[in-house]
């Protein structure tokens, strides 16, 4: 059993999902996915230890010996995504029973727990597969269940910014497709630790540099890593909120690990930063995102929207840093993953809330939330602050870190770079935080907040945040361990 | 190069195509068509990446020694499942924008949002 653990991280949301249709009652449906979300973390933790324990778990699928079979990999770089995606995915389940019931209408909420249970599934499964094909299949898994919880959105415009999200998304999945192909016509082989030995002798080669490209842009596209970031917005905003939780904070976490296990894992740090400029685009796409994308949060007239603009921005940040291609840049791009998808989806829980009580989320609405509905005030208000970087915030630590990694890099520009959109993150903070704390309430009270699991999870979140934002020195040695393994794998 | 090359020249002629289509339409469905189109070039690719001079298919004879390669075709069968769902997810959001809107062309779609936005 022990020793299957890889493999059930997988399996085990997977086959909730066509449980979840089988039993079609609401809240049957959702304890399907309360259960498999639960087993899932715990798996995530077993894998955590026997890592911690024992180095690097290999499991053959269907015990067909690497390089020959699928082989899935447990080490030092993905265990802390694997627990961050299932913690994340466990959130969702704890705070969706409230809120589907709110926004979902009943016939189809088990279709909705189902689709919940697949992305999870295809979530994981790119954080865990050590072959170069299966990231694209579950790619796709998650991709096309985020279609699908995106246009069950309340309002119409959740079905348009679905259908943009499936035409961007599916031009993504197919060039990473692409990208995979002509590895394979390269070296005969799609098992990554088969082809980070047999790539660096083909250096040079120009199919070679096409295929980074192609797998750089296409997991750029799910990243919404700026310039490719246009669907990003409207699908996070218009999705349902549980949706927008796991959307918000691990999706995009994902397609990030997905390319740094292609970059630096598979072609190797050598490729892309030194015979081809791929870093030094990254280092660029990085720091327009952050200024770009937290400007353009600065004037959102809706909280779930400046949200999603604030995530493309705050993506810049460990973009910036995986394009330093140094250990100190990877670990403080790793730190931020991290750090920035349990900031986000405590955000994206309390905006949830937000919308659950009031009926919307448009800034207007909000005028009062302080006095009004004071614990979720705090919670966004703690949220916004770990957004800018304030000192005991677990953003903090994370822009510490990449702000040393470019002291050491001498890199004074985009320092400056850095600090401004910290300034943006502040505006934009500030603006909601003034709406919240000094306009003068509505007469209406907000409507009773009959559920437990909702603010459950947005404090546990925020709670989490903060813990890491005064301690953080357990993280920061995970993710430079991850660094290395990332920089270090085959060679 | 070209001559020897033809099946990734055309490959890469069809990419583009359905690459342009899913841009220069406004039309979902089109859109859907063009998307497809761009799929399919990336299918051809790899299969005739498993194309092998003289081989025959895959399966094991004492009259043949020459195959091609059968492991490219499958990695593309999961791929057109994976292009055929994707069909289905779009064209179902295609519907279901047309009975939420009353068009399927994203432009008038985005035009009545904004009338409402205006109205509101």
């Amino acid at each position: 059993m022990i020793a299957h653990l890889p493999v059930l991280q997988v399996v085990m949301p997977l086959l909730a999902a066509p449980l979840c249709v089988l039993v079609r009652r609401p809240t049957a449906a959702w304890a399907v996915f309360l259960a498999a979300a639960t087993l899932c973390f715990g798996c995530a933790l077993a894998l955590w230890a026997q890592v911690q324990a024992g180095g690097t778990l290999r499991y053959a699928i269907g015990n067909w010996p690497a390089p020959f079979g699928i082989e899935y990999v447990v080490d030092a770089a993905n265990v802390p995504l694997l627990v961050l995606v299932s913690l994340l995915g466990l959130a969702t389940a704890l705070f969706a029973r409230r809120s589907v019931q709110d926004e979902i209408e009943p016939a189809r909420s088990y279709l909705y727990y189902a689709c919940l249970c697949l992305y999870l599934s295809g979530l994981l499964g790119i954080a865990i597969t050590g072959d170069a094909f299966n990231v694209f299949v579950f790619l796709e898994i998650s991709s096309l269940s985020a279609y699908a919880l995106i246009a069950l959105g309340r309002r119409r415009q959740a079905l348009l910014a679905a259908f943009r999200y499936l035409v961007m998304g599916t031009v993504g999945g197919t060039f990473l497709l692409i990208g995979i192909g002509l590895m394979y016509a390269l070296t005969g082989t799609l098992n990554m630790a088969d082809l980070a030995e047999r790539i660096p002798a083909l250096y040079g080669n120009r199919a070679l540099s096409a295929a980074l490209g192609f797998i750089a842009v296409g997991l750029a596209i799910k990243a919404a890593v700026f310039p490719l970031h246009a669907w990003q917005p409207d699908a996070y905003s218009e999705a349902p909120s549980a949706a927008s939780l796991l959307l918000a904070g691990a999706g995009a976490k994902v397609a990030i690990y997905a390319f740094l296990r292609y970059a630096f894992g598979v072609f190797g740090a050598e490729l892309v930063s030194e015979r081809l400029p791929l870093a030094q685009i990254a280092l660029l796409a990085g720091i327009a995102a952050m200024l770009i994308g937290s400007a353009v949060a600065c004037f959102q007239t809706d909280l779930k929207r400046l949200l999603a603009w604030s995530s493309i921005g705050q993506v810049g940040y460990i973009v910036t840093g995986l394009g330093l291609a140094t250990r100190q840049g990877l670990a403080a791009a790793y730190l931020h993953l991290v750090n920035h998808g349990l900031i986000k989806a405590g955000l994206f829980a309390a905006a949830g809330i937000v919308l659950l009580r009031l009926g919307s989320v448009r800034l207007d609405a909000l005028a009062g939330l302080a006095q009004r509905m004071p614990w979720t005030f705090a919670a966004i208000l703690i949220g916004g602050l770990s957004l800018i970087g304030v000192p005991l915030s677990a953003g903090f630590v994370s822009k510490w870190a990449l702000a040393q990694a470019l002291v050491a890099g001498q890199h004074w520009w985009m320092l400056a770079a850095m600090l401004a959109s910290s300034l943006l993150a502040l505006v934009y903070v500030g603006r909601v935080v003034e709406v919240m704390w000094f306009r003068t309430p509505p007469a209406a009270a907000p409507a009773e907040l009959t559920s437990v699991g909702m603010p459950l999870t947005a404090w546990a979140l925020v709670l989490l945040t903060l813990a890491l934002g005064i301690d953080g020195s357990g993280l920061a040695r995970l993710a430079d361990a991850a660094a290395a393994t990332l920089l270090g794998a085959g060679r | 190069m070209i001559v020897t090359h033809y099946n990734y020249w055309i490959a890469m002629v069809l990419m583009m195509i359905g690459l342009y289509v899913v841009m220069s339409h406004a039309n979902l469905v089109k859109k859907l068509i063009g998307l497809n189109v761009f799929q399919v070039a990336v299918f051809l690719l790899y299969i005739s990446l498993g194309k092998i001079e003289n081989g025959t298919a895959p399966i094991l004879d004492a009259a043949f020694t020459t195959y091609s390669h059968p492991l490219p075709h499958v990695l593309i069968l999961t791929a057109i499942v994976v292009g055929v769902a994707t069909t289905a997810v779009g064209l179902a959001l295609a519907v279901r924008i047309h009975e939420a809107y009353g068009t399927i062309s994203e432009d008038e779609a985005l035009q009545r949002d904004q009338q409402e936005r205006d109205a509101a």
